[in-house]
């Protein structure tokens, strides 16, 4: 048996024994350590970074410590949580995360975090560059636009002879994860299943699974109900005998989002009396009368038209919301991004199931919006004060920000209706 | 039985240079054959090759050209040389061609910097070129002749050194003069007497070598290893290649007698492959040793050792300069930074105590017993004795290596460089600190003192080269008023952005990003909250990156920030509620193209 110690943790004195890992003894007093890399039992590897603590004044990643008397450690100060909160949104930035398309989705480790931390947008450009999808080996899918590079699976997965199935290839922004077919082939099927499982995001996937559980019951919309982010922004200032002021719009979205905004069902009615709508399609008004107080904004920016529009709404309103994962994200027109723009084109306007038979007109005209490089996130465009995710965002979460920062306050956001997808 | 048969892994590199070297590439037959033979799948292999970019997986040409990409080989006419190439040999950068005779390729600093603009052909340097020398060089390898016959020999240029007295490094050395003294002492006393000197990581960390050695003297193993880490990548830096040159036997011995004081059996200097040239001396002058008795069995000393030495060579990649990474790549892996769970000292090379020093270290051991450590504490200052190498490159006319000695005034060394009109002087490479002088601040300011170590521009002149104030590994990039701070900062992030291992999300990730953002500011489109971001992001990557790459990797851009405000103030707008950068032309040109031409095809 080892030595018992005392540690402290963020001023808390814990007793433990020597040489045991600083994730788990704080687990299981209670503490939370957030981890993306690290595995239970699994050697701790270190890649995601976000487990780093500061030890006796000095920052260290959390799963690599191994707890000595004294020890003196720090894991929620400001800078540390925010550290956190960009390492995940770096990721966000850097790989191409689809949520609301994910077979993953509600059972990722990197969106349950995000849930976690009260991530709502990136503070980082998204890079959008075209990853490889595999889709050769036998059993498994290798996605690598939502390949986080934890290294579990290089580390983990092996067969039966021990021979590496995954590995990291190239460096830098390059590395990607490859799978070897050969060996692949080896794994029997509860291996295969490991390995899916063992991916903390939706990267390995095994063909044909069917994703049994339905909405609500993930694992993670079980998880962790407790805990609700905190958001805190500008307020709004209006005359008190001014009613506020909305616009809403829907760029490149599905109107999804609006239709979401309509299920505040009930509420609509205490909405009205408070609330009166600009240019909006739920009014059909389609310039600008007045300023506004708040602009809502669906979807992403595809076009020339989407592009003048939020410019508009950046000009007339005092708050932009951007809600929903296409106004934030880009969603899934930014998919595309990773298309060539003629191929676009070609799909939608020849080839396609819907065009015409021997249809061979691409339309330009100048009254056609210009389709842009790439479909942009909105606040890559312009300023936004708020963000209310979701694929639609739930109605409860909308009118609770709406509500909230029409009134002024601070607000939080139940785990439960905060969802990426 | 078959088991034994499986070759030791740390021997793959080299299987896969002598492959390279032959081949000109590693192809898939290779691939399958060689992870058969080392019994690791096909993809892990893959991982490996494609780690080190000296290895190709398509043919690079007979005749392979790399030239430096660093900045001082910018600003020393590398464009007109790269022109001259594609000129001589019709093709452009990174390709190779049709023949397969030529290929042409970037690669970071070659550790030529004196002596650039530079290029290594099949690894053999060829400094000072210009745009003739480069048409002859290639019509005289047309003619048949081997780059071998024609190459450059780098020229040590020793530009100064301290008196006699004075002098550590370059003074004649006698063989085995220093080897003497194992017969003098046990091996806990000379690790005391290292102790007692003072001497700390020459390659930038500063580490003191003593503790070292004397933490991998306490753990007990059957074998413990000895790794001389010859793989200066930090762009700027040539000092160990001039210490292999010129005294490689100070090398060779310094890991005898660590060796000897850690209990070590097997010793390995791990080469980058830019030095490639250096090779054959070395192992040479290996053999002397050996042939003498001092590497080998029964190594004479007070208690009698066994220890011998072998030439590792890397294969392009400078994060392997950090110590875990390189015992990665020694064992035959990526060469990724390890998890620091343990230090080289109690689980390195192969899971054994492992000390990994730096040449210059290694080099000055012998000198301290040869003068004894009393005389030598008397050289350089409290902190730091001695004498220090430092490499000096860039906008001056003395270019070459140095040889000062601790404590020497930062203006003083400026004077001995030559230079005009400097305006930044890099310390320690892009990881390193920027000093910021402006030609007229150094004349009022020479005199005033120097207030504290918070790098503000006013005081630097007078600052002192020593461990109380500023440290350097070895490069020293000197850059004059007419070069522009952006230019200088967005290469070096540059540099990291290519070089990070990719292994952890702030490094890889974070200067990615980052490096967007300073194309952003150099487009013309930064705003004044892209410098916070800057700070911020900066921050971020320092505290939470896993080795000393990414850490240190923002240290110079914090600096010129703060030294340079009025560059970045000219750079960036007021804040904007529309993203600057965005511009509408740009992102409707492609769609105006696709569209001009269905129209042009319709008419």
């Amino acid at each position: 048996m080892n030595k018992p110690i005392t540690i402290n943790i963020d001023g808390k004195n814990i007793k433990t024994f020597e040489g045991r890992n600083l994730v788990d003894v704080a687990k299981e007093n209670g503490i939370f350590i957030p981890t993306l890399c690290y595995f239970r039992d699994m050697h701790p590897l270190a890649t995601c970074r976000i487990c780093t603590v500061n030890l006796n004044g000095r920052q260290t990643t959390g799963c690599t410590t191994k707890v000595t008397d004294g020890m003196e450690i720090e894991i929620n100060t400001p800078e540390l949580l925010d550290n956190r909160k960009a390492i995940i949104e770096m990721l966000y930035a850097e790989g191409n995360h689809f949520c609301p398309s994910c077979e993953k989705s509600g059972k990722c480790d990197m969106q349950n975090l995000g849930y976690d931390m009260g991530i709502t947008v990136t503070r980082y450009s998204h890079v959008f560059s075209n990853k490889h999808v595999d889709f050769n080996p036998k059993r498994m899918i290798m996605e690598s636009n939502r390949c986080i590079l934890c290294k579990r699976c290089v580390e983990q997965v092996k067969t039966k002879d021990g021979q590496n199935v995954f590995s990291f290839v190239n460096r830098g922004v390059k590395t990607h994860v490859q799978i070897d077919y050969e060996q692949e082939e080896k794994l029997t099927e509860s291996e295969a299943m490991k390995a899916m499982n063992l991916c903390p995001v939706g990267a390995i996937l095994i063909k044909g699974m069917i994703q049994e559980e339905p909405f609500g019951e993930r694992k993670y919309d079980i998880f962790g109900k407790q805990k609700s982010p905190v958001i805190q922004g500008p307020g709004v200032f209006k005359e008190d005998h001014e009613k506020f002021i909305v616009a809403t719009t829907s760029l490149a979205g599905c109107f999804g989002c609006h239709m979401s905004l309509l299920d505040i069902d009930l509420e609509l009615v205490d909405m009205l009396e408070v609330v009166e709508f600009n240019k909006s399609p739920l009014t059909d008004i389609k310039n600008f009368s007045k300023r506004c107080h708040v602009g809502l904004i669906e979807g992403g920016c595809a076009n020339s038209e989407n592009i003048h529009v939020l410019k508009e709404f950046r000009k007339k309103c005092d708050i932009l919301i951007s809600f929903g994962e296409c106004a934030i994200m880009g969603g899934i027109p930014a998919m595309r991004n990773f298309v060539p723009l003629e191929e676009c084109l070609e799909e939608a306007y020849l080839n396609s199931t819907t065009s015409e038979l021997g249809a061979n007109i691409i339309p330009g005209h100048p009254d056609i919006p210009k389709l842009l490089n790439n479909v942009y996130p909105c606040n890559e465009i312009v300023k936004i004060d708020y963000y209310i995710p979701g694929c639609p965002p739930n109605a409860q979460h909308i009118w609770k920000v709406v509500k909230s920062i029409l009134l002024g306050e601070e607000f939080s956001i139940a785990h439960d209706e905060f969802k990426y997808d | 039985m078959l088991q034994s048969k499986i070759p030791d892994r740390s021997h793959l590199m080299s299987v896969l240079w002598d492959i390279q070297r032959k081949k000109r590439c590693i192809e898939p037959e290779d691939i399958t054959k060689i992870s058969q033979v080392f019994d690791i799948s096909k993809t892990e292999l893959e991982g490996v090759i494609s780690f080190y970019h000296f290895y190709h997986f398509k043919d690079v040409g007979k005749y392979t050209i790399y030239l430096n990409s660093s900045i001082v080989s910018e600003y020393s006419g590398r464009d007109e040389i790269r022109q001259a190439f594609e000129d001589a040999i019709g093709i452009g950068m990174g390709k190779v061609t049709s023949d397969k005779m030529f290929g042409l390729f970037d690669t970071p600093c070659i550790g030529l910097s004196d002596q650039e603009p530079a290029c290594l052909i099949n690894f053999k340097p060829f400094t000072h070129l210009n745009r003739q020398k480069v048409f002859d060089i290639i019509n005289q390898i047309k003619l048949g002749k081997n780059p071998s016959e024609i190459c450059d020999i780098p020229k040590s240029k020793i530009q100064y050194t301290p008196t006699p007295d004075r002098t550590v490094f370059f003074k004649p050395y006698t063989l085995f003069t220093a080897l003497k003294k194992l017969e003098e002492y046990p091996p806990e006393q000379i690790i005391d007497m290292v102790k007692q000197s003072k001497l700390a990581g020459r390659g930038g960390a500063f580490f003191p070598t003593g503790l070292k050695w004397q933490f991998c003297r306490q753990y007990e193993s059957d074998i413990k290893y000895i790794v001389c880490n010859a793989d200066e990548g930090e762009p700027g830096t040539f000092k160990d290649r001039v210490l292999l040159q010129e005294h490689p036997e100070l090398v060779i011995e310094g890991m005898i007698f660590a060796a000897y004081a850690v209990g070590a059996s097997q010793g390995a200097i791990y080469l980058r492959a830019e030095y490639m040239y250096l090779k054959e001396g070395l192992e040479n002058l290996l053999d002397k040793y050996r042939a003498q008795g001092y590497l080998g069995n029964n190594i004479p000393a007070m208690q009698p050792f066994d220890f011998d030495i072998y030439v590792h060579l890397g294969a392009g990649a400078y994060v392997c300069g950090e110590e875990t990474a390189l015992l990665n790549s020694m064992e035959g892996k990526r060469g990724e930074p390890g998890t620091k769970e343990y230090f080289p000292v109690q689980k390195g090379y192969k899971g054994k105590p492992t000390v990994v020093n730096n040449v210059e270290t290694l080099a000055t051991v012998p000198r301290i017993f040869e003068m004894g450590v009393e005389s030598w504490l008397k050289l350089g200052t409290t902190k730091t004795p001695g004498t220090k190498l430092l490499s000096v490159s860039g906008d001056c006319p003395n270019k070459g290596i140095y040889e000062i000695e601790w404590g020497m005034k930062f203006s003083d060394f400026l004077k001995l460089t030559g230079v005009e009109k400097p305006k930044i002087v890099q310390f320690s490479g892009p990881s390193g600190d920027c000093l910021s002088i402006s030609p007229n601040e150094s004349k009022t300011l020479r005199s005033s003192p120097r207030k504290s170590r918070d790098f503000l521009a006013d005081n630097e002149y007078d600052r002192v080269i020593s461990g109380e104030d500023i440290t350097c590994g070895g490069s020293v990039m000197i850059f004059n008023e007419t070069r522009d701070v952006l230019h200088i900062i967005k290469s070096f992030s540059d540099f990291f952005v290519a070089e990070s291992c990719g292994i952890c999300v702030p490094c890889r990730t974070g200067n990615f990003l980052l490096n967007k953002k300073l194309q952003k500011i150099i487009n013309g489109h930064g705003e004044k909250k892209d410098l916070e971001d800057i700070k911020s992001w900066s921050n971020i990557i320092r505290t939470s990156s896993r080795c000393g790459l990414g850490q240190m990797s923002n240290n110079s851009l914090l600096q010129a920030i703060a030294k340079f405000p009025d560059v970045f103030d000219k750079a960036l707008d007021e804040n904007s509620d529309y993203n600057p950068a965005f511009n509408m032309e740009t992102a409707t040109a492609e769609y105006d193209r696709i569209i001009k031409e269905i129209n042009a095809n319709y008419e």
